[in-house]
This record gives C-alpha cells, structure tokens and sequence, in this order.
C-alpha cells in the first residue's frame, strides 16, 4: 500500500492506542488516586502551595472555580502586555527584534491567552526569544486551564448531589506537571534528535553552495514546539509554523508531533467516562466524534492526493497532489490529514498552508472549526460537545415526550438558556465579525490577498480561526491592522471564556439538584442512538449557520475553478 | 476576585520558574547529546558550513534547481505564497514556470514534469525535491557537466531517502546533499 497512507493510519492508530491508558491515567489525576509519577510530583505540588499560600483541598463551588479562573488570566494578561511591548531592550535578544505595538501586542496577548495562538506577527522579525519563552509559558498554563475546567465538570456528574466541584487550583497545577509537562518532554527528546535546534544564539550568517550569503534563525525551538502541540495551542516558533523544516524537520517528527497534538484531546473522552464510571458513555462520544472526525479528514486527504485540476490541464504531472504550500518530506496525504486534525482539535498549527488548499478542503477546514467539538482543543472539546449534548438531551426529551434528563438530573430552563446562549454565540461572532469586515471594505476586506470567492475564504477563516480558538489561517490575509488586531482580539476574548463559563456553570446547576435514580422512562444517553441524535444536533446547527457563508466563499470558488 | 489574586501572583511565579526556566534548561541538557549541540543540522564540505535541513536556492543549470519559494529561501523570514487554487494570477506563474523549466530541460516532455518543482512550498525552505523532480533534470545536468547520465542517476539512487521505516511517508531528495555529491563528483 501507499506509505503516504500508510502513514495516516499509522498516525491515528498510534494516538488511539495510546489515548485509552492515558485516559486512564488523566482520570486518576483528577480522581487524586495514586499514579506512577506520585514520588516526583507529590513533593514538587507540596511546594509550590507552600510558596502560593493555596490550600489544595478546599473545595470550591462553581462560582468560585470561575473567579479564580478568571483572575489569575487577568493577571498573565497584564504581565504578557508589559513583556511584548518592551522585549527590545529586555534580555535574551540577540537578533535586535523590536517590541510589539499596543494593538499587535494586544492581540498576541489574548490569542496565546485563550488557547488559540492566532499569529499576526511573524516568529522571525516579530519576538524576541524571552517573548517565546512567555509564550511558550502561557502555552502551557493556558492548556491548563481548559483542562482544569473540563474536570469541574468531570466532578460534576460523578458525585449525586453536591456543590462542592474540587479545588480550582489543584487541577490546574496537575494538569500542568502530571499531564502536560510530561508528555512535551518526551516529544522534545525526539525533536532534538532529528534536527530542531535548541539554542540561545542569534542567526547564524551562512554563505550558500551558489555563493550567495544567507541568514539562518534559529532558536530554543526545540522546548517551544512540544508544548505547542500538546496543549493543542499551535502558535509557531516561525512564520512557516508546522511548515518550517526546523520545527518538522522529518516525516518521524512530523508523525510525532501529529500523535502529541492529537493525543490529548482523545484520552479527554475517555478520561470522561473513566472519571464519571461510565465507560460506555465515553465510547459512545468517541464514536460521535471519530465519526465526525473521519467524514471531514478523509475527503481532504484524498482532495489533496488529487490536486489541482487547473494545474492539471495544463498538462503536467500531478501525482503528487496539490503541492502548491506543502513540503515533499510530509507530502499531500499527510498534509491533508494534519490540516483536519489541527482544525478540529483546535491546535490551528499547520504543516502546509490553508490558504493554498483545494477550495472544498478549505471548506471542511472550516467546518472543522465551526463545529468545534470533534474531539476538540485540551479541555475545551469536551465543554463544547457538553453543550451539544445538553441540547441533544433537551430535543430528545421533547420528541418523547418526556422530562429531560441527563446523568439523573432534571435539565431545565435555566440550563437550556445557557446553553442555547453558547450555542448561538459562535456563528454570531463568526457571521458577524465577518459580515462587519466585508462590509467596511476600507479596513476589512482590503487585507485580503487572493481575488474573489478565495478572498472573503479569507475573511471568514480568520473569524472561524479566532472564534474557535484556533489559531491556524488562510494566511496571505494582510492582518496585521489595527482594526484585525483588536476585532480579531475581541472575538477571541468571547469565544474562549463564554465556551468555558457556560458550560462550567451548567454543570454546577446540575450538580446542585436532586438525584434521580434511573428508572423505565429514563432516557438513555449511552446508546448509538443517542449518539445519532448528538449528531443530528451538531449537523443541523452547523448546517442552518454556516451554509449560506460557505456556499458564499469555497463553494462558489469550487465551482469557479475549471 | 480580590482574595484570589495574590496566590495567582505567587502561584504564577513558581509555575514561571518551572516552566520557562527548568522545562527549557532540561530540553537545553537535551540537546547537548544531540546532533552538532542542538544548533541544528548541519554538513561540513570542503570547510564550509549548510544547515542539511533548511533548504537554499538552486537555479543554476549545472545543480539540480530547488523548488520554487515565495520567500526566495531567506531563512530568516519563512512563509508560503498563501495563494488560493483558483487565483489566476497564481496559474499564470505556475504556467510560466513551466514554460521556463522546458526551455532549461528540452528534451523534457511536459506530461513528465513533477508538480512539486513548478510550485512554491509552504515554508519556502523546503530542503526536498521529489525523485520524479530529481530524474527530469539528469539529461540537462549531464550534458553541462560532460558526464554519463547513468552516473547522475546512480546519485539520485544513492541521494534517495526512505520512508521512516520502510513504511509511513513519501520518498524524496535532498538537494544540498545531491547537489554537494555532484560538486564532489566533477567540479565545474
């Protein structure tokens, strides 16, 4: 068979392999059982709440976890605006690069800060190496605090009756050193080894085989890029991001760095089900999203396989697929895969680039993104499918007419509200930041850099990217204005922290009420069809919203291309 | 919010000291056992110094060419061209490049010339060309460096490299190292 193929079940296989025992683990973290790495990290936590001043076990009720959430990203935020907006004279800058501009810093702030990593600047000429390194700090806490939330609503549904959700700190800090810390050393233990650089010095200045001079970047990649992928953050260490033969410099690193961004957010699901002793409720939203997953990567896999039947016509070779933004070592398939992967999980890096994909594959990309929930970012994924469920089980509920519950909870108004609030939040910002960019074209739409149907592509994958958390984007998008800057940054703040608030308090009204044991009328939320029904809800959601945006953008540009 | 903030402030400076101080140091200790001290891969040839991973520009007849890049192979500012499938403005330079790689190579057919040396890669330093990409240049190569073509495609056999294991990914050419097995073979 094909060893491009080849390549790609390799690369899902392994990551599902590994997925299972990692759920495992993950859940006995936050169960606080004993785990293999308890004589490491046992003492080095005992220290840190010592020097903090925190007390691990107090227990702390939604409205709590959600303060301490949002305070200690208020102060990173205040720090990480001071570091980008004087790196030029701060330390460890041996290439001279400048500071950052209020409106860039701003943006770069908030992206790294929700998880999403949205680029406007370039690695190169944008940061200093002390810039990376900070942001490479909030790669990881910010990692850290989707997955802190998505255990609030682990404890949730794994205790009757209860306001009491666990301490917000303790699962924060666990998932840093037990989860994330881990796991990005092992993968910088392969990347060092086939060639990405770990160093302090400054380019390097190299004359060519043809005799021209040409200067090399390089850099403390080899830290940054691990974290990158396991907290599914994906902002690049260079312009080129995934790219970049010195951040992917093999196809081995390339397949390593796949199974580290991807590997997270599977074992969450499963950590899920572990977590709340019911394995077969875990299975079932696996089944939902690798179903999700596999209708969306596939047709781009074989889209890119394919190429570009303009190129075709004229009358060359085409076998190698739509090469136009990719690298020979990853090749067409494995591109098209990872372009899948990146958008769903919400890591947004990339190993070709978007822009230059077929139109329709341009189109699942976003899709990817506008769903949001198949498998999804580190913690965020699972907050987002909660809601789809919520909504599945409220629809459910009304088709037969029963009460609607979930887990032995009565789900009622107030739930429903939140969640259709969150629900409909995202194609607003998506469809609005948009619609307000194409129609202001003076600041909007005179960034984008490809004629027609390509260019409002343009625009609304930047919004899709920011709204999802993504990160990734059809890049020739001239975006570093001050209106993309701070509409962009806007459209972040709100499709980070409403994901995570909404959710959150949802599982805390649950968790308050009474516990109704299951009974006959009980509705069934473990079963195939109840996964259909999730299903339903997602496609009929995404489909009503988006539709009319994308027959607008790759749609019509499919059809255009001849 | 108020209660919270000062355990936010010590708690994120102890997570700083871990994971922007130590987490580095170790990836640093790393790489000290790695490859040329983790500075990057690199060939030495005749007391001159290439990174084998960041590809450089070859457009000279004598040397197997690169692939096209947006950036013109600056290492110091990747990127793509970002353009979309349809632009037609983006058609016409592939098209344009086509015409140019027959004028270079006329004995090459058109159907025989690879897609991935008439378009720009992502990261605008790809080190790789396509083996398919490396065999339509042999005829050109050989006849300015006055030797066999069977010669040159023994390079590009020995130049082939694998996929990982045998198995998972594309084969491909690395085009500094070709390019440098040619130098070695024939100075020109």
């Amino acid at each position: 068979m094909n060893t491009e193929i080849l390549g790609i079940i390799a690369m899902f296989g392994i990551t599902f392999l590994l997925a299972i025992p990692l759920g495992k683990y993950i859940a006995k973290v936050y169960g606080g059982e004993k785990t293999f790495l308890d004589p490491i990290f046992i003492p080095l936590e005992k220290l840190f709440y010592k020097i903090s001043g925190i007390n691990p076990s107090k227990e702390m009720t939604w409205k709590q976890h959600l303060v301490a959430l949002l305070s200690i990203n208020l102060l990173w935020f205040l720090m990480s605006m001071a570091i980008l907006m004087n790196m030029s004279w701060l330390p460890l800058n041996p290439d001279g690069n400048p500071s950052q501009s209020a409106d860039l810093a701003f943006n770069t702030t908030i992206s790294f800060l929700v998880n999403c990593n949205l680029q406007h600047y370039s690695g190169e000429t944008g940061i200093s190496y002390l810039g990376q390194m900070w942001l490479m700090f909030l790669q990881f806490v910010t990692a850290g605090i989707g997955m802190a939330a998505a255990a609030v609503v682990f404890k949730a549904f794994r205790e009757k009756t209860t306001t009491q959700l666990g301490n917000f700190y303790n699962y924060f800090v666990k998932s840093c050193t037990r989860i994330l810390l881990p796991i990005s050393l092992i993968v910088a233990a392969v990347l060092v080894f086939e060639g990405t650089p770990m160093t302090f010095n400054g380019k390097d200045t190299i004359t060519n085989l043809q005799g021209d001079t040409v200067q090399v970047s390089t850099g403390p990649v080899a830290a940054f890029v691990p974290i990158k992928h396991v907290g599914t953050n994906g902002g690049g260490f260079f312009g080129a991001n995934g790219a970049h033969p010195l951040e992917n410099p093999t196809y081995l690193t390339n397949m390593v760095e796949m199974i580290a961004q991807f590997i997270i957010p599977m074992a969450m699901v499963f950590a899920f089900g572990f977590f709340i002793r019911k394995r077969k409720f875990g299975w079932m939203i696996f089944g939902v999203m690798t179903i999700g997953f596999w209708l969306l990567a596939a047709p781009n896999i074989v889209m890119e396989m394919n190429g570009n039947p303009a190129i075709a016509n004229m009358g060359i070779d085409i076998s190698q697929g739509a090469t136009e933004g990719k690298e020979v070592r990853i090749g067409a398939a494995a591109s098209g895969f990872w372009s899948i992967v990146t958008t769903v999980i919400s890591t947004g890096s990339i190993n070709s680039m978007h822009d230059s994909s077929m139109p329709l594959s341009g189109m699942n990309e976003l899709i990817a993104m506008m769903v949001n929930a198949f498998y999804g970012g580190v913690g965020a994924g699972i907050l987002n499918i909660f809601i789809f469920i919520i909504l599945a089980v409220f629809i459910s509920g009304l088709m037969v007419g029963r009460t609607p519950e979930f887990m032995g909870k009565k789900i009622e108004a107030r739930e429903m509200k939140i969640a259709m609030i969150i629900a409909l939040a995202h194609p607003f910002l998506i469809l609005g930041g948009t619609a307000i960019a194409a129609a202001f074209p003076s600041v909007g739409s005179v960034a984008i850099s490809n004629p027609g149907h390509h260019g409002f592509s343009q625009m609304l994958y930047e919004y899709t990217s920011s709204a999802a958390n993504n990160g990734s984007g059809f890049e020739g998008l001239g975006d570093n204005t001050l209106f993309w800057n701070i509409s962009t940054g806007i459209v972040l703040l709100l499709g980070r922290f409403l994901p995570i608030i909404g959710p959150v308090a949802i599982a805390g009204l649950l968790a308050e009420k009474k516990f109704i044991p299951e009974s006959a009328g009980t509705l069934k939320t473990d079963t195939s069809t109840f996964g259909i029904m999730i299903f339903a809800v997602i496609a009929i959601i995404a489909a009503l919203s988006f539709f009319p945006a994308l027959a607008l953008g790759p749609i019509a540009e499919y059809f255009s291309l001849k | 919010m108020k209660k919270e903030i000062l355990p936010a402030i010590k708690l994120t400076a102890v997570l700083v000291v871990l994971l922007m101080v130590v987490y580095p140091m170790i990836v640093w200790g790393m790489a000290q056992f790695a490859p040329n001290n983790g500075k990057g891969k690199v060939i030495e040839n005749n007391g001159k110094k290439y990174y084998s991973n960041v590809g450089q520009i070859f457009n000279d007849d004598k040397y197997f060419w690169s692939r096209p890049s947006a950036v013109d192979y600056n290492a110091a500012g990747s990127g793509g061209s970002n353009k979309g499938a349809s632009n037609e403005e983006y058609l016409a330079t592939v098209q344009a490049r086509i015409d140019s790689f027959l004028v270079h190579n006329p004995e090459v057919k058109k159907s025989e010339i690879p897609v991935d040396i008439v378009t720009a890669s992502g990261s605008g330093l790809d080190p790789h060309i396509s083996v398919q990409a490396a065999n339509v240049q042999v005829k050109r190569i050989a006849k300015i460096r006055g030797i066999e073509e069977s010669q040159i495609k023994q390079l590009i056999l020995d130049n082939t490299e694998k996929p990982v294991l045998g198995l998972f990914g594309p084969e491909r050419i690395n085009v500094l190292k070709i390019n440098l097995a040619l130098d070695n073979f024939n100075k020109l």
